[in-house]
């Protein structure tokens, strides 16, 4: 008789530390309030190619505080990039070796077992293992020691062990977002994980907060502050809650864009009259110019190799899309459908431009080929803004209204697969992603 | 007597100067009030020489001048001020001119419809519209600065074009 042994467990992670999750401070007086952005992902549409997974609910899940299974196969949908098999009614762990047959027949390609079980101290240890059931091959898997507060981190680090097993990209699920509330006169600023859960208040605020943008080492937010009666920039630490003002300029100071290499932000500022677009370094200081033109300069935003600045500019007469090299020289204009163009976001592969334009009176997300210029419409709403891509370039976050409510929603790039992230209360907007977490 | 009335004048003249430049709140009035009791406690009744300054009037000034609205209305995708301001804007310029410790922000607002950050800086061409007006009319710039709001604060909710005439706007405020 063969005994079959599973093969050990390849790597094992250290659990990610708890100070990440380290309490962000409030501006004012404001009491701090629990994290309670609550949100639910509704995942619609139909990918051309979609990898069929089954994500087996983990051993010890019943009775845990976090549904990882639930958390991983949300994920993967969310993509866009998988389907989800049903996997109900079996108990498996990751040591089970799955029936091979069993699970192609149930049309599943690839199956993630696990289990989650209490630590003496507390703690959690989860493990999972991924079995290609096609060929009948263990894909390897992991184990993690962990807090509560870190069971849905854990459980989207295993949906990017799985998306990058499977697709050969990296995943995004542990990366994080940061979008602005307003409730009547009070508006806030917060920071939630990329499936818009687990959302903590970075600031809050009696005056408007627009143009939240993440600093590429993802420890920072730049944003726009209206607290002092006029739009000012700030950089603000996000696990400190320390921040800085970094442009408060005669004038208007506002859409702040970080350079890749985190070491100067552009910023639009009415300073010498108009809108115009200036460099300052992220440390602070004295701006520099980066282009002289007739008309509106703003939105600008870095291409991901530093050397290139696309921006909103009415110089025509309407605003439209145009880029320039980031020391500066001639603009060129990227846009040429429509009357209204703006809200430039570059993929960070550089293939994609993604923008607002004003189609009938309307506002709708396009997303352009930078290769061949093609445009395409992706959406089928009309109250479109703030496009902001997710850093493995796969997909867009956006705030749009649905439903008379405004709403943050992720979309693939081609606009067929697309997920709601509906806040329970508060007009939620401006969503900005955040980067890949060093860790 | 006289001294007293000219020491009480200078130094209300003094609170005045100083309530301007520096914000200090101006109905507080604690010296003009203990030199008025003083003087009536030191003479008894038919302290007829010092003459009580009343300072609620410069509080007043904070807000511009007197019977003026503080608001310029923008027509639909104009950024320019309208013939029919020209007085109001004149009325502005005058009391500012008057007022060389005045600081005025101008802020500009949209209505709703557009992107913020580019809204934005059509509230700032509103805002600059206006300041040009004043500075042709001698103001000077630098008790000036032009903000925006964009359409971050309108003044009426809803989505009608009479909410959008409303919030398409120049604020003049006294700091």
């Amino acid at each position: 008789m063969t005994i079959d042994r599973l093969p050990s467990l390849t790597t094992w992670a250290a659990g990610p530390r708890a100070s990440r999750r380290a309490m962000l401070a409030t501006l004012a007086a404001t009491p701090a309030l629990p994290a309670l952005a609550q949100f639910r992902v509704e995942v619609t549409g139909v990918g051309l190619t979609q990898l069929p997974i089954a994500i087996a609910q983990f051993k010890g899940e019943g009775s845990a505080p976090q549904k990882i299974s639930a958390i991983i196969q949300a994920d993967l949908e969310r993509s866009g990039q998988f389907r989800g098999v049903d996997a109900s009614g079996l108990a498996l762990d990751e040591t089970s070796r799955p029936d091979v047959a069993q699970w192609r027949q149930k049309g599943a390609d690839s199956l993630a077992t696990g289990s989650i079980t209490r630590l003496a101290d507390g703690r959690w240890d989860v493990r999972f293992r991924l079995w290609d059931v096609v060929k009948g091959q263990d894909l390897g898997g992991q184990g993690f020691a962990v807090t509560t507060g870190d069971l849905r981190l854990v459980a989207h680090r295993i949906a990017d062990y799985i998306y990058e097993k499977l697709t050969g990209e990296k995943g995004i699920f542990s990366t994080r977002i940061a979008y602005v509330t307003k409730a009547g006169a009070h508006y806030r600023l917060w920071i939630a994980d990329a499936d818009g859960e687990n959302a903590q208040s970075a600031l809050s605020s009696p005056e408007p907060i627009i143009s939240p943008a993440w600093a590429p080492n993802g420890t920072q937010l730049a944003y726009v502050s209206f607290e002092s009666r006029k739009p000012v920039v700030y950089v603000h630490d996000v696990a400190s809650g320390h921040r800085r003002l970094l442009a408060n300029f005669r004038g208007s100071n506002s859409a702040p864009a970080w350079s890749p290499d985190g070491s100067r932000l552009a910023v639009t500022l009415s300073r010498d009259g108009g809108s115009q677009l200036y460099l300052l370094s992220a440390q602070g200081g004295e701006p520099r110019r980066l282009m002289q033109s007739s008309g509106i300069d703003t939105e600008p935003c870095f291409s991901s190799d530093g050397r290139t600045i696309y921006f909103v500019s009415d110089r025509g007469g309407a605003p439209q899309v145009y880029k320039v090299s980031s020391s500066g020289g001639s603009a060129e204009r990227v846009t040429f459908t429509g009357n209204y163009n703006i809200s430039p976001a570059i993929s960070p592969d550089g293939k994609w431009l993604a923008y607002i334009s004003r189609v009938g009176g309307g506002f709708k997300l396009q997303v352009m080929d930078l290769a061949t210029g093609t445009v395409n419409s992706v959406t089928d709403t009309t109250a479109d803004e703030s496009p902001s891509f997710a850093p493995n370039s796969r997909l867009i976050v956006y705030a749009t209204i649905q439903g008379g409510r405004e709403a943050l929603m992720t979309t693939t790039l081609d606009g067929k697969i697309k997920a709601r992230l509906a806040g329970a209360s508060g007009d939620i907007r401006e969503p900005d992603w955040g980067p890949f977490q060093k860790h | 007597m006289l001294t007293i009335k000219r020491l009480s004048l200078a130094l209300a003249v003094t609170a005045l100067v100083a309530g301007c430049s520096s914000g200090v709140k101006l109905d507080d009035k604690p010296v003009d009030g203990s030199l008025s009791s003083q003087g009536a406690g030191a003479s008894g009744q038919g302290q007829s020489g010092v003459s009580g300054v009343d300072l609620t009037g410069s509080a007043a000034s904070k807000a511009g001048p007197q019977g003026v609205s503080r608001i310029v209305y923008f027509d639909f995708d104009s950024y320019s001020v309208k013939a029919d301001a020209q007085p109001q804007i004149e009325a502005h310029a005058k009391f500012i001119k008057a007022n060389p410790a005045a600081k005025v922000q101008l802020e500009g607002h949209t209505d709703e419809r557009g992107g913020r950050e580019y809204n934005l800086a059509l509230g700032q061409k509103r805002a600059e519209a206006v300041r040009r007006s004043l500075g042709l009319l001698g103001v000077n710039d630098a008790q000036v600065e032009a903000v925006s709001y964009g359409k971050e604060k309108p003044a009426a909710e809803g989505h009608s074009e009479d909410a959008y005439a409303q919030n398409r706007r120049v604020e003049i405020n006294y700091r």
